[in-house]
């Protein structure tokens, strides 16, 4: 039996360290050590992107980054985008807009369209079909999902002190 | 256990010295999209992981001397944003802007592609249309290897990922007035292997109706990325008229041979799409230029 190894890494703002076994994989890792389920585990086999979490500023499937490939590295999860008693605005959106059914695909859907977001605050609708093209949804037929990011953008937008030079992650 | 050890080091020195170490049962990782499912499912094993992203020395795509230079840590997404890529060789963007999704883009990289040995794999084939080289060392020395000399068969790379290390991808860089372009045919846009893709790079001759240079790369067509060598040499040899790019395409869907597939569809479907998105790509490179 090989030696576990230990992983330092940042989780939703705050450093955690854990000892796992080499071959761990980091969706394993954050549902089991760390009991952060938001983050579902759909095909296992990086095709359907249920395990998406934004790794270093960039989403990535947890399903197929080896736990100590993280080691070092900054990671949200769902977990991490809405605030103690306050829904980020994508997630207010996905809820006003009926972009949620039976929600599985929900939290790498948000992930992928926050990371979108970040980068791009005014996105055409192009743009966030490219941005999800890696999040499968059974239920939604994806319209609605759609909509849910674009009236988040705006609201984001709208949020902007027109004084202030960059705009204000959320 | 799918792996006992997995270390991380910081230079190519240290990665070649835990691959020796490991004698034979170690293996490089860079991205791991394909390989975690191959080790996962036991397609292959390997006691020990070498993650190479983290030197330094492998990251980057930069310009020297009139080439162009990408490390092995290159990501598809890096690729597909750089604007010397975007700029130099749009054909290798616009394919690494093809692979997975967003989500494997941002992890596996161009290298991976390439080791990855499968015919079809979209960064792979414009790099062979660009006529790129692999260079790769081992504790014995280095050597640079061209696309062909890097593929033995599907899924099997001449690079041993267990003893040595591929660190830098190069082409040189296209003429100003050169042009590449990518294609693609699959069942969906994201998430989904090509049923064909194909790239052609072109250099016109500015002053007649010629086509000085002509690279075309093919796949999946055969066991490895396909270079079209009889339509290279038909565009080279005569001016552009009426019906000169269809017969150049009709050749191409002679002289690739893909079998019929149900993954990827039959033979005479695949012959009659090599022949027409390589007439409407060629058309579309001409007209552009």
């Amino acid at each position: 039996m090989a030696d576990k190894q230990k992983i330092r890494f940042k989780v939703n703002g705050a450093w955690r360290e854990v000892e796992t076994r080499p071959d761990r994989i980091l969706l394993d890792l954050l549902r089991e050590e760390l009991c952060l389920t938001g983050t579902k585990k759909g095909c296992g086999e990086g095709e359907c992107g249920a395990c998406t979490v934004i790794m270093n500023g960039r989403t990535v499937l947890s399903c197929l980054i080896p736990a100590l490939k993280a080691d070092g590295a900054e990671i949200m999860t769902i977990e991490g985008l809405g605030e103690e008693g306050r829904l980020h605005p994508l997630q207010q959106a996905f809820l006003e807009e009926g972009a949620v059914q039976c929600g599985y695909c929900t939290p790498g859907m948000l992930l992928s369209a926050k990371a979108l977001l970040d980068e791009n605050p005014e996105p055409s609708v192009e743009e966030v079909k490219r941005a999800i093209s890696g999040n499968l949804c059974r239920c939604t037929g994806y319209t609605k999902i759609i909509r849910a990011v674009r009236a988040a953008a705006e609201t984001l937008r709208e949020d902007l002190d027109p004084g202030q030079p960059t705009r204000r992650k959320r | 256990m799918n792996w006992a050890a997995y270390q991380k080091p910081k230079n190519v020195d240290e990665a070649l010295a835990l691959l020796v170490q490991a004698a034979g049962r170690g293996r490089v990782i860079a991205g791991g999209t394909d390989l975690i499912l191959q080790l996962r499912q036991r397609e292959r094993t390997a006691d020990l992981l070498v993650d190479i992203t983290g030197i330094g020395d492998l990251t980057g795509i930069r310009e020297k001397d009139g080439w162009i230079l990408i490390g092995a840590a290159a990501t598809h997404a890096e690729v597909a944003n750089s604007p010397l890529i975007r700029r130099e060789a749009r054909a290798l963007a616009e394919g690494c802007a093809h692979v997975g999704a967003p989500q494997i883009r941002n992890v596996a990289t161009l290298m991976g592609n390439v080791i990855s040995a499968q015919p079809a794999a979209d960064g792979a084939i414009p790099l062979t249309a660009l006529e790129a080289e692999i260079r790769v060392v081992s504790q014995t020395g280095e050597r640079w290897i061209s696309m062909e000399e890097a593929y033995l068969g599907v899924g099997r790379s001449a690079i041993d990922a267990s003893g040595e290390i591929a660190t830098d991808i190069r082409f040189r860089k296209l003429e100003n007035d050169a042009q590449t372009k990518f294609f693609r045919i699959s069942k969906r846009r994201a998430l989904a292997l090509p049923v064909l893709n194909g790239a052609v790079s072109f250099l016109p001759d500015p002053t007649s109706r010629r086509i000085r240079r002509a690279r075309i790369a093919l796949g999946p067509v055969a066991a490895k990325p396909f270079r079209a060598r009889r339509t290279e040499a038909y565009l080279e040899s005569g001016e552009i008229s009426p019906g000169f790019l269809e017969e150049a395409a009709r050749i191409a869907g002679e002289e690739a041979d893909p079998r019929t597939s149900l993954m990827r569809g039959s033979a005479p479907y695949r012959k009659d799409m090599i022949r027409l998105f390589l007439a409407r790509t060629m058309r579309a490179m001409l007209m552009a230029g």
